[in-house]
């Protein structure tokens, strides 16, 4: 079986940011591991890999500044070292964790919250403290754990620490309860159930002054309450302050004390200067609404991560100096996915109102295109403009997009735009605004695919078809290049469904209900209609290259049809239910996604014969309606029947709850794998022109090898690193000449005959483990700084055969051994050599 | 974090004609200057040297009257009936003129009393012109016949009778002394040679003909009368060209620009029409009666109009001089060493330079609505300036305020004064297509805002009921037009369909939908 399923890693999902050491990394949770970034580059560096299950919180060590805890739904609490990405320890607790807290007091404690019971639908969550053991081993159980409180808050963002670990604080719905650990005593507090004006009192998050006896809670009407003299269970004060018009999501005090963070919604960074009353600084429109706010321990840095799958990095002098984005999740991607033929980018809805591109090569945010151009207002509940429909000609020239508002309330708003590329900005421009393209909703369009007239044509409610020429008006005379209507057509009066243009567009096909109706663009003639009769057409594609004669359609009634247009007869037809028809462009396949019996099945087929070419049962659990071929940069040669439609394009799929698939053969799998243990620059080394020489050397010889050959196939060299290592960080002036030198680090470079004869061992057992465990591949990586060509090698091998009769007997009998084990691997290796 | 992104105005381009370099050339003229003659003006004639004066003829008098100046540097009184057909020779010395009475009176420019009489005719002459040679007059009569003089010995040189009605229309060539054109209510315009005597070429016009023209070239003849423009080829023979019919009532005089060769035609329909090369019209000047002369002056810098209540109405080009005096006579702009100040500054080479942020200019109603202030916002976009010259920035944040969700919190707490302002600017604008959809929203808003207290104020309740009359007529209009509609599909319907796809390329999009928004609004304003 080549192909894996796989997801892809780009979702930033639940926050829980650090900034650390003189503000050089953040991290933050994504799936099962945690990411770490650069604040400088705003690059990822790596990710902590090992836990099983959601990351659900990480909490740096206050006993050491270089580690993090993270623990995880998979019931276990993992210490890392974040710098080198290397795991140093794991607890295992056994329930699944929801949250991590740590204080500096409590040192070997960390306080978790867990499920109260193994029924989760109760929402009763516990919060434990939990001893960690001191132990040498690499997993340790922790089953030390002592409740400190339990009904409490699922919001993690409801419990904080105190002034130096003296108390915990934490609230749910109306209270607030404070943990004394010195007198092992609660006190709580409640605040009314309703306020004048129908205020909603509920607590929503929870932040403690560092050195004063203070704590702040936001509320869920937008109110910040600072709560003093909780010490004294009647006397206790508070002081109201309101800003916000909606929920606090988050709050946070600069580590001095000093200023207090706060956002919500609104995506606004509110600094509030505490013990001045009223006195805040802004940082509006920082992107979607604001889930959680961390500070640098200098607090020198704050960050900010948003709803749409971004962490800002913001200065304490209040400037966004870096922005993270991951692929910005929108409540639902309205758009088709697409791929945009310039960049190659993946296109769909980003922010608000925006398009994102997104590269999927290097799995990186491009940017944001800002089509309704309009101010956002950060209110629940307000009727925006969304983009609902783009489109892209086939050069990536011109690209089309439908925006819509007030898809609940009668009248409907909408705007057809056109946008042309700009070579000089790199961007795309907006060249033409449609105000009432349709006098109903726009249900598709799609651009002709010839190379030489661009033609776009919509379909819509009110039971028409329109094609958009861009033409000069011949009395204005004004050179800028508008678009016009072109035609307008209608069948009937049936309501269109759908439309498609053929690989040479020299035929439109549009779908009016069960009725497929194909054109001409070049006459505007009905050239033939194409019925077969129960269900209405739901998706339309024509075949390409060899299959361009065909015509397939999918219907609501679970029937996939063929159609042959030279004979304009049913070449052949199945009873499948396809929630989704997807074309190559590339090569003949067509991808239908069928949803049958609750999951979804892929098959893959060439429309001139009714067998698929390839099928996959129960690819998700849900329906999927958006799909899309990206083409490679390369074509693969792969020779495997079941895998042979992945050569020339990529499959990439999204899932209802918004989770991009695709499909990868075992090679490509092999090359993640491999990049994932990318190499981790010794900053130790200091950058001498001697060494980027040798760096540059060493970047040759990586590229000779083959991507197949990946680190693990490297020869270790130990001594060497050593000789190099010194001889890079003695200064030059103390160092003997040259030619008492030279001997020596020659020497140095060869490779010893012992470290050639262990390696393909040591390899052995790696291949027999199977699983790669992520501080060998730290190894490995390391062993990739000293890489030496394969061919090397080789050839190093030859020279252990010749020199064979030399050999004592105990390494005669190594060799032997040697020549026992499987070389099997060897053969492929010489074989894909060119 | 991204900029406040501000208000976007939406300009949708007026229906209707298009703006073309014709349409911009002939609207640069100033508003006509106005003055009174003592009847009818019957013939404008510019002379063809420098100073381009033109001499009026109306009732019993003809003026002359300078490029520029409004009373006549020189007149001729010593008509004892209507004088006719006052033209120039071609040097702009001598002046010719027809008379009821059937005199022709040849006049220097500089005298007052006649030069010559030349006497003949038995009735009116209405026209008369020079010959290119300059030496002798061409006359046409009502007594049917066609006189030519000779100028030094005031004698007839020959007379032709070939008409069978009035002569009302006479165009001598500029390029062969022995030949012109005349035009009778015969219906015919002919061609004359002095040399054969006779006539060498009819066209038959087909309503009595009001007015001849020769294009410079000579190779095409223009004539009108009744409703149509005839071009005719002489090259091929007298052979027509094009017929135009844009007027709707007798065009009675036509002349050409000296700028491009355009035809412009004159009527009794009130109309001054231009037509471009391809004879299509682009402009259309308007005047208050029915238009018996014009002429225009070389180089286009006059257009004067003759009507029959006696107004001369000129027309003078605007100059692109008159602007740049006027506007730098207003407001001396801030001397150049201020836009530059500290911008041509080029940093050494050691220098660390730091750019300064881009600030970010927004409009008053920007800047509100960056605070949210909708209620600010909204009075800034009613302000006297924008809302009468620029409608459509007050719409834009209308639209905005709408599209916010708080339009109504921004209508909401007004006093008379200001709900005032929003009256007269839906009362306005409400039936504008461009505009009607946010306006109507924003009248349903103020009808259940203000419902209680209406009838407190006399003036709102007025313009409210202006408001219904305003709307219940825009009402019956769209259903008449709806009917119109109606009509034309079943016209249609009995063609081919591919007609019928044709036909709704160009019907109006959203009429249905605001035909029945306008009636559900006025509905609402007569329940109060």
């Amino acid at each position: 079986m080549n192909e894996v399923l796989s997801g892809m890693n780009v979702n930033l999902s639940y926050p829980a940011i650090t900034t650390e050491r003189v503000n050089r990394f953040v991290l933050c949770t994504s799936g099962d591991s945690v990411k770490v970034y650069s604040t400088r580059t705003e690059e990822w560096l790596h990710s902590l890999q090992g836990h099983t299950n959601q990351v659900t919180g990480i909490a740096l060590n206050p006993a050491n500044h270089l580690q993090v805890y993270s623990c995880s739904a998979d019931g276990t609490v993992k210490l890392w070292d974040f710098i080198d990405g290397i795991l140093i320890k794991t607890f295992i607790i056994g329930y699944p964790l929801f949250a991590i807290y740590v204080s500096e007091k409590h040192e070997g404690i960390v306080f978790l919250h867990i499920a109260m019971d193994t029924d989760s639908k109760k929402e009763g969550f516990q919060l434990v403290a939990v001893h960690l053991p001191k132990s040498a081993e690499q997993e340790v159980e922790a089953k030390e754990l002592s409740a400190v409180s339990s009904h409490i808050s699922p919001n993690p963002s409801c419990t904080a620490f105190g002034r130096e670990g003296q108390y915990i604080a934490f609230a749910r719905n109306l209270q607030l309860n404070v943990y004394f650990f010195r007198k092992q005593k609660t006190y709580s507090f409640s605040l009314k159930a309703t306020d004048k004006k129908g205020a909603k009192n509920a607590f929503t998050c929870i932040a403690c002054h560092p050195t004063d006896d203070c704590i702040a809670t936001g509320h869920e009407d937008g109110k910040i309450r600072l709560w003093r003299n909780f010490i004294h269970k009647k006397e206790y004060t508070y002081s109201t302050q309101h800003w916000h018009h909606n929920a606090v999501n988050t709050l946070c005090f600069t580590p001095e004390g000093t200023n207090l963070l706060s956002g919500g919604i609104e995506s606004v960074l509110v600094q509030w200067q505490y013990g001045t009353g009223n006195r805040k600084e802004f940082l509006p429109r920082l992107g979607g609404s604001i889930l959680h706010v961390s500070a640098s321990s200098d607090g020198q840095l704050f960050c900010t991560s948003h709803s749409d799958n971004k962490i800002t990095v913001i200065e304490s002098s209040f400037k966004v100096c870096g922005v993270i984005q991951g692929l910005v999740k929108g409540d639902a991607v309205l758009t088709d996915l697409m791929i945009d033929p310039r960049s190659k980018a993946l296109v769909l809805n980003g922010k608000p109102g925006h398009l994102q591109f997104y590269s999927l090569l290097r799995d990186k945010h491009l940017y944001n295109l800002d089509i309704v151009q309009q101010e956002y207002i950060y209110e629940a509940g307000l009727d925006q403009f969304e983009v609902v429909k783009a489109a892209f000609d086939i050069k990536g020239y011109w690209l089309a997009t439908v925006e819509e508002r007030g898809q609940k309330s009668a009248d409907l708003e909408f705007f057809l735009k056109l946008w042309s590329y700009d070579e000089r900005t790199q961007s795309f421009v907006l060249n033409t605004t449609i105000t009432a393209a349709h006098t109903d909703r726009i249900i598709s369009m799609c651009f002709s695919s010839s190379e030489e007239t661009t033609m776009l044509v919509t379909i819509a409610e009110d039971g028409q078809f329109k094609a958009w020429c861009q033409g000069v008006d011949a009395d204005t005379k004004q050179d800028q290049n508008f678009w016009s209507c072109d035609f307008v057509g209608s069948y009937h009066n049936l309501k269109p469904t759908n439309c498609s243009f053929s690989a040479d567009s020299s035929l439109l096909a549009v779908s009016f209900q069960e009725v497929i109706t194909i054109w001409s663009p070049d006459t505007w003639e009905l050239l033939t209609t194409l019925c077969q009769p129960p269900g209405v057409i739901r998706d339309l594609c024509f075949g390409r290259l060899s299959c361009s004669k065909y015509l397939i359609s999918t219907t609501t009634r679970n029937l996939l049809c063929c159609w042959n247009l030279l004979t304009c007869a049913l070449e052949w037809s199945t009873s499948v239910e396809v929630s989704k028809l997807q074309s190559d462009p590339l090569s003949e396949n067509v991808a239908a996604f069928s949803y049958q019996s609750k999951h979804t099945d892929l098959f893959v087929f060439k429309p001139n014969e009714p067998r698929p070419l390839f099928t996959h049962k129960n690819v998700c659990s849900e329906k999927i309606h958006r799909a899309v071929f990206v083409p490679r940069e390369e074509p693969l040669n792969n020779c495997d029947e079941s895998s042979q439609w992945l050569n020339r394009s990529q499959l990439y799929f999204l899932t209802q709850n918004m989770d991009l698939l695709t499909f990868s053969t075992a090679t490509e799998e092999d090359r993640m794998l491999s990049s994932s243990t990318r190499l981790v620059i010794d900053d130790s080394v200091a950058v001498t022109p001697f060494y980027l020489l040798l760096g540059k050397h060493r970047q040759q010889q990586q590229k000779l090898n083959t991507p197949s050959h990946q680190a693990a196939d490297r020869p270790q060299q130990p001594q060497g690193s050593v000789t190099i290592t010194e001889l890079l960080h003695t200064p030059a002036h103390v160092l003997p000449p040259a030619s008492v030198l030279c001997s020596m680090f020659v020497s140095s470079l060869l490779i010893s005959n012992t470290g050639v004869l262990q390696d393909p061992l040591r390899k052995e057992m790696e291949s027999s483990e199977q699983e790669m465990n992520s501080e060998k591949e730290e190894e490995d990586s390391e062993g990739e700084m000293e890489a030496c060509d394969s061919q090397q090698e080789l050839r190093v091998q030859g020279s252990v055969d010749e020199v064979t009769p030399k050999l004592s007997k105990a390494q005669e009998r190594e060799l032997k051994r040697v020549r026992k084990t499987d070389f099997s691997w060897m053969a492929g290796l010489i074989a894909s050599k060119p | 974090m991204a900029s406040f992104k501000p208000t976007k105005v939406q300009f949708l381009p007026k229906l209707g004609e298009k703006v073309t370099e014709d349409t911009l050339y002939w609207k640069n003229y100033k508003s006509p200057v106005q003055i009174k003659e003592f009847g009818a003006v019957t013939k404008i004639d510019f002379s063809p040297l420098a100073p381009h004066n033109y001499a009026v003829t109306a009732s019993t008098r003809i003026h002359v009257y300078g490029l520029h100046s409004q009373e006549p540097i020189r007149s001729f009184t010593r008509f004892r009936d209507t004088a006719y057909g006052g033209s120039f020779r071609g040097d702009g010395k001598l002046l010719v003129a027809g008379s009821e009475e059937g005199l022709i009176r040849l006049f220097d420019i500089c005298g007052r009393v006649a030069l010559r009489q030349f006497t003949g005719h038995s009735k009116a002459v209405h026209v008369t012109s020079f010959l290119s040679d300059g030496f002798r007059v061409v006359s046409g009569s009502d007594d049917l016949t066609c006189r030519v003089w000779d100028v030094p010995s005031a004698v007839e040189l020959s007379s032709i009778t070939e008409h069978t009605d009035y002569i009302r229309a006479l165009a001598p060539s500029k390029l062969n002394p022995d030949l012109f054109v005349t035009g009778s209510y015969d219906h015919t315009v002919k061609v004359f040679d002095m040399r054969s005597g006779s006539s060498v070429m009819t066209m038959q016009h087909g309503h009595p003909v009001e007015c001849v023209l020769l294009y410079p070239s000579e190779a095409l003849l223009v004539s009108t009368g009744g409703r149509y423009v005839k071009i005719w080829d002489l090259l091929k023979g007298g052979q027509e060209l094009v017929s135009l019919k844009n007027h709707h009532k007798t065009v009675t005089c036509a002349c050409l620009s000296s700028v491009g060769n355009k035809l412009l035609t004159g009527s009794l329909d009130r109309h001054v029409k231009v037509y471009n090369s391809s004879y299509k019209v682009v402009h259309n000047f308007d005047c208050d009666a029915s238009i018996l002369s014009m002429a225009v002056a070389p180089d286009d810098e006059v257009v004067a109009v003759g009507m029959t209540n006696g107004v001369l109405s000129v027309r003078h080009r605007k100059h692109k001089k008159d602007k740049e005096t006027l506007t730098s006579r207003r407001r001396r702009g801030p001397s150049y060493r201020v836009f530059v100040k500290g911008k041509n500054f080029v940093p050494r080479q050691d220098d660390f330079l730091v750019s300064k942020p881009v600030k970010q200019y927004l409009r008053k109603y920007d800047k509100q609505l960056k605070s949210f202030e909708v209620s600010k916002a909204l009075d800034t976009a009613l302000q006297m300036w924008t809302r009468t010259s620029k409608p459509e920035v007050t719409v834009a944040v209308i639209i905005e305020l709408n599209r916010r969700g708080t339009l109504k919190n921004a209508l909401a707490g007004r006093n008379e004064e200001s709900l005032t302002k929003i009256l007269n600017f839906l009362l306005k604008h409400i039936f504008d297509p461009r505009f009607s959809r946010p306006l109507l929203t924003v009248g349903d808003i103020v009808l259940d805002l203000y419902r209680q207290v209406l009838h407190q104020s006399p003036v709102v309740e007025r313009q409210l009921q202006r408001l219904m009359e305003v709307l219940g007529r825009e009402a019956e209009l769209q259903q008449e037009l709806l009917q119109v509609l109606g009509i034309l599909d079943t016209l249609f319907a009995s063609l081919t369909p591919r007609k019928e796809v044709l036909w709704e390329e160009h019907c109006p999009m959203s009429l249905n939908n605001h035909c029945v928004s306008v009636s559900s609004v006025s509905a609402d304003v007569c329940r109060i």
